[in-house]
C-alpha cells in the first residue's frame, strides 16, 4: 500500500494565531492524512496551545484529517506529570506517547509511541504491541537495514510505521533551555525568548560554519532531513507513514512535492529542485539513513540494503 | 546516625581490570564496567573487558567483599539484538550482582531469561518521574534506578517516597547536559551513535589544529568545536562542551555549559538524608590513580557522615575536569 504523509507536531513557539492559520490551510490543501498536535517540548509553552486546540482539531477532522494529540518529550515536573497523566484519560482522540510517564499512565489502552520514546529494535517494538501500541515513528538515527528491521517487526504485528522524511531532526533534549541560557536567562525567567526563532536559533562554529539549532530545551540538526530519495525504498521496507516536521516554510507545497514523488507525479530531480525552491538557503541531509554522520547528503543508497 | 547504613553505597567506575581492583582496593562497595564492544555506553578504545576478564574481576571484587554492576546500558538498532542477549548472558555466567539496562526490550528479555539477576535501570533510560520508573519496577523488576542528572534535591526527596525501588545518583565526574539516551548529537557530526554504539564525541574522529594567528582549533567530524587563543588550554572537542556563535553572540559561547566537572561533595549529607541508596562517581575512561584518588576520599567522607564527622573533601576540587566544578541541577533550578 502506498505510504501516506502526515504531519509532526510543530516544535517552535510559534504564536497562536499563527498556528491556527497554519492549520486551516493544512486543513483546506494539504495532501496530508494525519496531523498531530500539541506541545512536545516545553510545558511553559502549553497554555498557548491549549486554548486553541478544540477549535483545530475541528476544523482538520472536518477537512478528513486524522488527529493524534502528543505527549511531552521530557516529564519531570508536577505541571508536565499532570499534563501527561490528563492526556493519557482521553478516550474520544488518539495519542502519541513519548515518554516512559506516559505509558504508564495509559497502561494498555491503544496508543502511538512517538518519535522520543527510544524504540530501537524489534524487541522494543515487540513489547510496546504488547502493552497496547498500535503504531510507532521510529528514531531518526536508524539506518536503512535497522529501519527495514524494525518495521517488518512492527508490520508483522498489524502496527503501523512511520519514519520522518522531512525537516530538521531533534538531536537532544535537556532539562536546561539553551534558549534561555543564550540571553542570559534561565528557563524559569525565558519570558518565551524562543518566540523569537521561528525556526530554531542558529547557532554556527565559531569559524562560522552552521552546525545546529536551538529550540528551548531541544536541540535540532542545522540541515532539513531530507528523505524524497528514499521514498520508494522505505515503502518497500514496509513503512506505511512518512512524516514531515513542521519549518518556517510553506509546508503545504512540501506535502505536495512528497506527495507527488509518492505518485510518480514527479521524478526525484524534479521533485528534489522544487524541494530546494521551498526551502531557499537550506540545506539538506540524508546521512543518518546511510550509516553516515546525519548532516551527510548522500547521493546514493548504500549497496545491499 | 546508624540508620544510613544501607545508603551512600559507593559505585565506582571500572573503564579495566586494572582499574577495578585499584577501585576495590580504595574502598568501593561495588564498581561498574562494560564488554568490550556497543552494549555498553563507554564503548571506547582501550577499555572494557573480555567475558574472562570480567569473570575474573568479579572474583576479586566478591573475594574483597565488593558488587559487580555490568553496563549493558545502550539501545541495540534492530536486527543487531543477539549481542546484547549473549552479553546478559555472559554476565549472568561470571556472576555479577546486577545488569544496568536502558532499552525495554533487553530489560524484558533479562526480566524473563535472568529472573535471578537484579535489574538497575541505566541513566541512559531517562527516567526523571516517578510514573517513568514505576513503569520499569512493575514491569520489568527493576531494583533500583539511576537518576538523570536533572532533577533537585527536594524533588529527589519526593520521588524517592513515590518509587518501589532504590535511587542511585551521579555524584562526581563528567557533567552530562543531556537527556541520556536521548541523544543523537554525536551521530549528527560523526556517524556513530552514543545510544546505538556507546560513543560520544570519539577520539578516533579529534583533530587539533594550529591556525596561522596561533589560535588552536578543535575539531570534531571536521567541525570547529572551540579554538583557543596561545594562553588558553586546548580542550576536548565535546559537542556539549564547544563554543559557538549564535546571530547575537557573534564572539562565541558556551551555548550548552563550560567545560565543568559535576562534584556534589558539599551535598553528600544532604543526598544521605534524602535516602539516595548509591552514589555513582563517573570515570571510565580516567586512569587508575585518578581512580584511586577519589574513590578513597569519598570513601572518608561517607564514612564520616556516617559517624558524624564533617568530611574533608578540598582534594576533590583539583580533579575536576578543567579545574572546574559544579553541583549542576541537585542545588538549585536556576541551573536550568
Amino acid at each position: 500500500m502506498q505510504p501516506k504523509l502526515t504531519l509532526g507536531p510543530i516544535a517552535y513557539h510559534w504564536a497562536a494565531s499563527r498556528k491556527v492559520d497554519f492549520y486551516a490551510q493544512i486543513a483546506d490543501e494539504a495532501p496530508i492524512d494525519t496531523v498531530y498536535l500539541g506541545e512536545t517540548i516545553c510545558s511553559k509553552r502549553a497554555p498557548f496551545v491549549e486554548r486553541d486546540l478544540p477549535k483545530i482539531i475541528d476544523r482538520l477532522e472536518a477537512a478528513g484529517k486524522q488527529v493524534v494529540l502528543c505527549s511531552l518529550a521530557e516529564i519531570m515536573l508536577p505541571r508536565e506529570r499532570k499534563a501527561t497523566a490528563d492526556l493519557a484519560e482521553l478516550e474520544d482522540i488518539e495519542i502519541e506517547i513519548n515518554n516512559a510517564a506516559g505509558l504508564y499512565a495509559r497502561g494498555r489502552r491503544s496508543h502511538r509511541i512517538g518519535p522520543f520514546f527510544s524504540a530501537y529494535n524489534e524487541a522494543t517494538i515487540q513489547w510496546m504491541e504488547s502493552q497496547g501500541a498500535t503504531h510507532i515513528c521510529l528514531p531518526v538515527e536508524l539506518p536503512a537495514p535497522a529501519l527495514k528491521i524494525a518495521s517488518k517487526a512492527a508490520l508483522a504485528e498489524s502496527m503501523g510505521v512511520e519514519v520522518m522524511v522531512f525537516g530538521r531532526a531533534s538531536l537532544a533534549v535537556s532539562a536546561r533551555c539553551y534558549h534561555a541560557r543564550a540571553y542570559g536567562r534561565t528557563k524559569d525567567n525565558c519570558r518565551f525568548v524562543c518566540e523569537e526563532h521561528d525556526d530554531g536559533m542558529p547557532l554556527a562554529t565559531r569559524d562560522g560554519k552552521p552546525i545546529l539549532r536551538i529550540n528551548g530545551i531541544q536541540t535540532q540538526s542545522e540541515s532539513y532531513l531530507n528523505l524524497l530519495a528514499e521514498t520508494e525504498n522505505l515503502s518497500g521496507f514496509g513503512v506505511t507513514h512518512f512524516r514531515l516536521m513542521p519549518q518556517a516554510v510553506d509546508m503545504t507545497a512540501v506535502a505536495t512535492v512528497f506527495q507527488n514523488k509518492i505518485d510518480g507525479v514527479l521524478d526525484l530531480e524534479e521533485a528534489d529542485n522544487r524541494l530546494a525552491q521551498i526551502c531557499l538557503g537550506c540545506n539538506f541531509s540524508n546521512g543518518f539513513f546511510h550509516g553516515t554522520a546525519g548532516y551527510r547528503k548522500i547521493q546514493k543508497l548504500a549497496e545491499g540494503v | 546516625m546508624g540508620s544510613m547504613k544501607n545508603i551512600g553505597e559507593l559505585v565506582c567506575p571500572a573503564g579495566t581490570p586494572a582499574a577495578l581492583r585499584t577501585a576495590v582496593d580504595a574502598g568501593a562497595d561495588a564498581v561498574y564496567c562494560g564488554f568490550r564492544n556497543a552494549t555498553n555506553a563507554r564503548n571506547f578504545p582501550g577499555l572494557n573487558f573480555s567475558p574472562d576478564e570480567l569473570k575474573a574481576a568479579v572474583f576479586y571484587a566478591h573475594e574483597k567483599g565488593a558488587k559487580v554492576l555490568l553496563a549493558l546500558n545502550t539501545y541495540p538498532a534492530a536486527g543487531g539484538v543477539d549481542l546484547w542477549r549473549d552479553a546478559a548472558a555472559l554476565g549472568a555466567n561470571a556472576g555479577v550482582d546486577a545488569l544496568i539496562v536502558a532499552d525495554i526490550g533487553v530489560a524484558h528479555y533479562i526480566a524473563e531469561k535472568h529472573p535471578d539477576i537484579r535489574l538497575h535501570l541505566s541513566v541512559q533510560a531517562a527516567a526523571s518521574s516517578a510514573e517513568a520508573i514505576r513503569y520499569y519496577c512493575e514491569h520489568f523488576g527493576v531494583k533500583r534506578v539511576v537518576l538523570p542528572r536533572i532533577l533537585t534535591i527536594p524533588e529527589i526527596r519526593t520521588i524517592r517516597k513515590e518509587i518501589p525501588c532504590e535511587i542511585e545518583t551521579f555524584i562526581f565526574g563528567n557533567h552530562g547536559l543531556m537527556v541520556e539516551g536521548r541523544c543523537t548529537l554525536t551521530n549528527y557530526l560523526t556517524g556513530q551513535s552514543t545510544n546505538m554504539d556507546g560513543v560520544c564525541s570519539p577520539a578516533s574522529q579529534v583533530t587539533y589544529q594550529q591556525e596561522k594567528d596561533g589560535r588552536m582549533s578543535s575539531c570534531l567530524g571536521g567541525f570547529t568545536i572551540d579554538w583557543f587563543e596561545p594562553n588558553e588550554k586546548a580542550g576536548y572537542p565535546t559537542i556539549c562542551k564547544g563554543r559557538y556563535t549564535a546571530p547575537h553572540r557573534p564572539e562565541g559561547y558556551y551555548a550548552f555549559e563550560e567545560p565543568i566537572g559535576l562534584n556534589l561533595s558539599n551535598l553528600l549529607g544532604d543526598l544521605m538524608e534524602v535516602g539516595v541508596h548509591a552514589f555513582k562517581i563517573e570515570g571510565r575512561q580516567r586512569s587508575k590513580s585518578y581512580v584511586r584518588s577519589v574513590v578513597e576520599t569519598f570513601r572518608q567522607a561517607v564514612d564520616d557522615i556516617r559517624a558524624g564527622v564533617p568530611p574533608d573533601l578540598e582534594k576533590l576540587s583539583v580533579l575536576t575536569e578543567g579545574q572546574k566544578q559544579t553541583q549542576g541541577a541537585f542545588q538549585t533550578k536556576k541551573w536550568r
